[in-house]
């Protein structure tokens, strides 16, 4: 699997109709620690069947960055049966961004 | 046994496994959050000789790929204590156990918060320490800056260009940052100075950073100003306190060591931003991680 570019338009069926838990990457190409995060994101999305992996812009997609009170990224939002489930701002490592889908 | 165990993967730290590496010792690098250190949120770095510009990612990962192609290894784990048994030390990680024969502590610094109680609930929900990061976020709102050196005054200068207001909060009247780019900033039409007061509270709204109380420092009267985001730029501040069994703090809490990098105990090395000294820049890191590592690998040898 890879991870799933998502937009205002698509964020509905892609995220919140999901059957499994997923992660959504808020980053843009101008913040350097989003280009740290991205990859172990990325890697998640190869080797972890149990979770989809999605990717937003926050320059293409403002509005829905704005939805979801985003102030700082590289932010990471969790999500399970179309419910936000968990969040962190920042970058961590894959150990907890996988123990924030638990 | 690995010989170097060098502890942060920022300037100073890569530098020092290249040089180790390069004098044919076996370099492990342990990094708690993400290689590159510091410098990775700033957008440009103008003043590393021979490279006139480059932004701090693409500079952290030139210098990860130089040090790991070299053969230095970066194992993500943050470093809970370090113990000098003589001729070995040993290195304790959130993940596990380490031997080697010396040690390089890189740590670095960190944004320095301000300490108050709901402050760490609140980044990311209106509180920053990274204007050119986080400001775009904050678009057409009023937000605050809270400091007086030369990088809150870049960062409200910064912020002005796109937030409605820009209050810069700072606990003097004087100001440490350079007093051409205050003058310029005063003339902005959307900043306000709020002097001689300090952040005494972050007021939340359902989560979210919606005021910050100020307290000022003779009268002590307490006011509100409504914001919808405090930038914090009070400088940075260290943090060795687990290694404080092998290398001697200052008041300060950065380590104790002259120009050659050593510390009070044999076999264990400091570079960077964490040692004592009064420029800390990624020329001086780099410098120290160069003089740490040919340090290391002459003990080494003298063992
Ligand atoms: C906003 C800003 C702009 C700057 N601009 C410039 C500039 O233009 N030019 C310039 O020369 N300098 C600049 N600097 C200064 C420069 O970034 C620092 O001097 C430099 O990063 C110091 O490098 P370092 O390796 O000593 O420490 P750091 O870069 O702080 O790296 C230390 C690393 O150690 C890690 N670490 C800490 N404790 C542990 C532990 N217990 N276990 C594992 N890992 C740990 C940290 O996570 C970090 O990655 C700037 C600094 C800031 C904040």
């Amino acid at each position: 699997m890879a991870v799933t570019v998502v937009t205002n338009a698509n964020f509905e069926s892609e995220v919140l109709a999901a059957d499994k838990p997923v992660i959504v990457d808020f980053w843009a190409s101008w913040c350097g620690p989003c280009k740290m995060l991205s990859p172990v994101v990325e890697e998640i999305s190869n080797t972890e069947d149990s979770v989809k992996v999605c990717s937003v812009n926050v320059d293409d997609e403002m509005e829905l960055a704005e939805k979801f009170g985003i102030s700082s990224i590289p932010t990471l939002l969790v999500f399970k049966n179309g419910q936000l489930a968990n969040q962190s701002v920042g970058v961590i490592g894959k150990d907890q961004i996988l123990q924030l889908t638990k | 046994m690995i010989d170097i165990i060098i502890i942060g993967a920022g300037t100073a730290g890569l530098t020092a496994a290249i040089y180790a590496r390069r004098a044919g010792r076996t370099a492990v690098i342990f990094e708690a959050h993400a290689y590159g250190g510091q410098i990775i949120n700033t957008p440009e770095i103008e003043n590393y000789p021979g490279i006139a510009n480059i932004s701090g990612f693409e500079f952290a990962t030139a210098l990860y790929n130089q040090a790991t192609a070299l053969g230095a290894e970066v194992k993500m784990e943050r470093v809970v204590a370090v113990s000098d048994n003589g001729a070995a030390k040993l290195v304790r990680t959130d993940k596990g156990e380490y031997e080697c024969k010396a040690v390089i502590l890189a740590t670095g610094a960190k944004n320095r918060p301000l300490g108050l109680e709901n402050e760490k609930a609140l980044v990311g929900k209106g509180v920053s320490y990274c204007a050119t990061c986080d400001g775009m976020f904050f678009r057409k709102k009023t937000v605050a800056v809270a400091g007086g050196g030369n990088t809150a005054i870049e960062d409200a200068a910064f912020l002005s260009n796109y937030c409605e207001k820009v209050y810069v909060i700072h606990r003097r009247d004087a100001f440490r940052a350079d007093a051409k780019e205050v003058d310029r900033l005063k003339g902005r039409e959307n900043v306000e100075f709020v002097l001689n007061k300090n952040v005494t509270g972050l007021i939340e709204d359902n989560g979210r950073l919606c005021g910050v109380e100020v307290t000022d420092k003779f009268s002590g009267e307490k006011t509100v100003i409504d914001v919808a985001g405090l930038f914090v730029a009070i400088g940075q501040a260290p943090d060795n306190t687990p290694f404080a069994n092998v290398a001697a703090l200052d008041d300060g809490g950065y380590i104790k060591a002259a120009e050659d990098c050593k510390t009070g105990t044999d076999g264990v090395f400091t570079a960077g931003d964490c040692r004592t000294k009064t420029v800390r820049q990624l020329t001086t890191a780099a410098s120290d991680g160069a003089v740490a590592a040919l340090a290391a690998c002459g003990y080494i040898d003298s063992l």
